[in-house]
């Protein structure tokens, strides 16, 4: 078995830095995920309720919120990195590794996942939030007893969507430090012309992309009811 | 009672204001079955939803009971919500939420923590509308009829003392509507609520309204008895419904009566009127010859009519028409000339 390693992958002596490699990247995705959510959700559903003609329609707040999220959106991930690595510091105290990563993972992430949010509760049916103000529902048991479950499926898959783009993220971030499948793939399979690294990683994350959309759609399927 | 006072409602598009409902007064009294009958766009879709201020009128004032609504804060309105009930065209239901959770939640919204109260409460309701064995479904495994049952066990989970109908029936097959009208007009016997209904269809008024306002291009054009505006339309946007809802009658109005011999005549039998033979009585003791052209009974809501057209002739049928008068027949002449023109 490791003589067939050996020779289909001659520079890899050590297998136990790709398995490092890949508990970085995992950490990294589950970390920025989360806080993307918490993060995200709420800036969504603030985005939807201050939209045009929704239940707390507040235009100016909406621009505003609406511009930050685009700026945010349109820097890339390897420049926004860069950008933010003075606050980065002042959050976790460093700009490398997992830690450094997760807070530019994060706020690339969240913008995108606010818009994903807005979406979903825009296709939640009108006549049921008119019904739910009809029994006297306030805006808060609108947000959380109609909007957030009659939007589930849709949340669950932006969640998906935004992992996966987190997963490509992550990869980025391995170019300026952050370690974990990109950052093997730059230093070894890039710099140094050890291209059985850039493979390895490679088939490693599109078996990750595959398992999160897997996941995610099993979600959405068994919450859905249509 | 529910009394507008001077409402009127329009809307701001592109910085003009386009009147939705030209002021108009109304009141409704407790415990009557109410309909607003309209075409698409006429804005019976904005005067139901004045009643529980989905819509604020653009001026006026609207009151339910000593209550009045355009005057409360935002936390009072919700309140008072709650004590008026509300079902829609396309049900509005819950789609993640099972039926016995979609007929809990005004429940839970009121602040109802007691989960055995809940349920006990939820049991009711869905006996109420024949669904007991339906409770853990999603809405989605229903007929729309039964979607629409849910609607009403969950608008009457707070003991309402209103419920506002939105074109309640209109997505729903003739049969399917006939059971969800019953349905409602049980509760209206049962629960002694005030129901106002809005619909498009004359033959929803006529099965469960004990009183009607006809609405067209944001105007009150007619109100009144159902059996009055049934049998004696006065606004050209009445008759219409009206024949719409009486297919052979339609086909009588538009039938060319110039050429029938004699006077041409519309009976209308209410009540007990419908059952006595006064006609051919009347035919007997004076002698006049009638033809019938066009004619039906039937019912509105529980009174039993009928409403013929004749053709009538013979010397002395001044008398005949007195002599039917009498016995509780009301009668209008339609002359040629009118005949053409309807």
């Amino acid at each position: 078995m490791s003589a067939l390693l050996q020779s289909l992958f001659p520079h890899i002596d050590d297998w136990s830095e790709i398995g490092h490699a890949c508990i970085d990247t995992l950490l990294m995705l589950g970390g920025s995920l989360l806080l993307t959510v918490l993060l995200g959700l709420p800036l969504g559903v603030l985005l939807y309720l201050t939209g045009k003609g929704q239940l707390r329609a507040m235009p100016k707040l909406y621009a505003v919120l609406s511009l930050l999220v685009n700026i945010l959106r349109s820097i890339p991930f390897i420049i926004l990195m860069i950008v933010l690595m003075p606050l980065t510091y002042v959050l976790v105290g460093t700009k490398l590794g997992i830690r450094g990563a997760i807070p530019p993972l994060v706020i690339g992430a969240a913008p995108f996942f606010a818009r994903l949010v807005e979406t979903a509760l825009r296709e939640v049916q009108r006549g049921v939030i008119e019904a739910s103000q009809a029994m006297g529902a306030t805006t808060w048991q609108i947000v959380r007893h109609v909007l957030l479950p009659e939007a589930r499926g849709g949340l669950i898959a932006g969640t998906t969507v935004t992992a996966i783009a987190l997963v490509g993220y992550t990869a980025m971030g391995g170019a300026i430090g952050a370690g974990g499948l990109g950052d093997l793939a730059y230093r070894y399979g890039y710099l140094s012309y050890k291209s059985d690294y850039m493979v390895v990683t490679v088939v490693l994350l599109i078996v990750l992309v595959q398992l999160l959309q897997m996941a995610g759609d099993r979600i959405v399927a068994r919450y859905t009811r249509h | 009672m529910i009394r507008f006072q001077d409402v009127h409602k329009s809307y701001r598009v592109d910085g003009r204001d386009v009147p939705a409902l030209q002021p108009f007064n109304l009141d409704i009294a407790d415990g009557e079955v109410f309909g607003i009958i309209g075409h698409s766009g006429a804005g019976k879709s904005t005067l139901i939803r004045l009643i529980n201020l989905l819509e604020r009128p653009s001026g006026g004032r609207i009151l339910i009971g000593d209550t009045e609504m355009t005057a409360l804060s935002e936390a009072q309105l919700r309140h008072e919500r709650q004590r008026i009930g509300m079902i829609f065209q396309h049900f509005n239901l819950l789609a993640s939420q099972t039926v016995a959770d979609n007929v809990a939640f005004p429940l839970r919204l009121a602040g109802e923590r007691d989960e055995a109260a809940i349920r006990q409460r939820v049991a009711e309701l869905l006996a109420r509308v024949g669904l007991t064995a339906h409770a853990d479904k999603y809405p989605s495994q229903l007929s729309g009829g039964q979607k629409q049952r849910v609607g009403i066990a969950r608008a009457l989970a707070n003991r309402p003392s209103i419920l506002l109908c939105d074109e309640a029936t209109s997505a729903l097959d003739p049969q399917t509507t006939a059971a969800v009208l019953d349905l409602l007009a049980e509760i209206n016997r049962e629960l002694k609520l005030t129901i106002v209904l809005i619909t498009h269809e004359m033959d929803v008024v006529r099965r469960v309204c004990d009183r009607v306002a006809v609405l067209d291009a944001g105007r009150i054009v007619e109100t009144g008895a159902v059996a009055d505006v049934f049998l004696h339309p006065q606004h050209a946007t009445t008759r219409r419904f009206v024949n719409e809802a009486l297919p052979e009658e339609a086909a009588g109005e538009q039938m060319p009566f110039a050429h029938v011999p004699g006077r041409i005549l519309r009976l209308s039998f209410r009540g007990e009127a419908t059952w006595t033979p006064a006609l051919g009585r009347v035919a007997r003791e004076t002698g006049v010859d009638f033809n019938i052209l066009a004619g039906r009974i039937d019912r509105i809501k529980d009174l039993p009519y009928g409403q013929l057209t004749l053709a009538m002739q013979g010397e002395r049928v001044d008398d005949a028409l007195a002599s039917l008068r009498q016995a509780g027949i009301e009668i209008e002449e339609i002359t040629p000339a009118t005949e053409h023109h309807a």
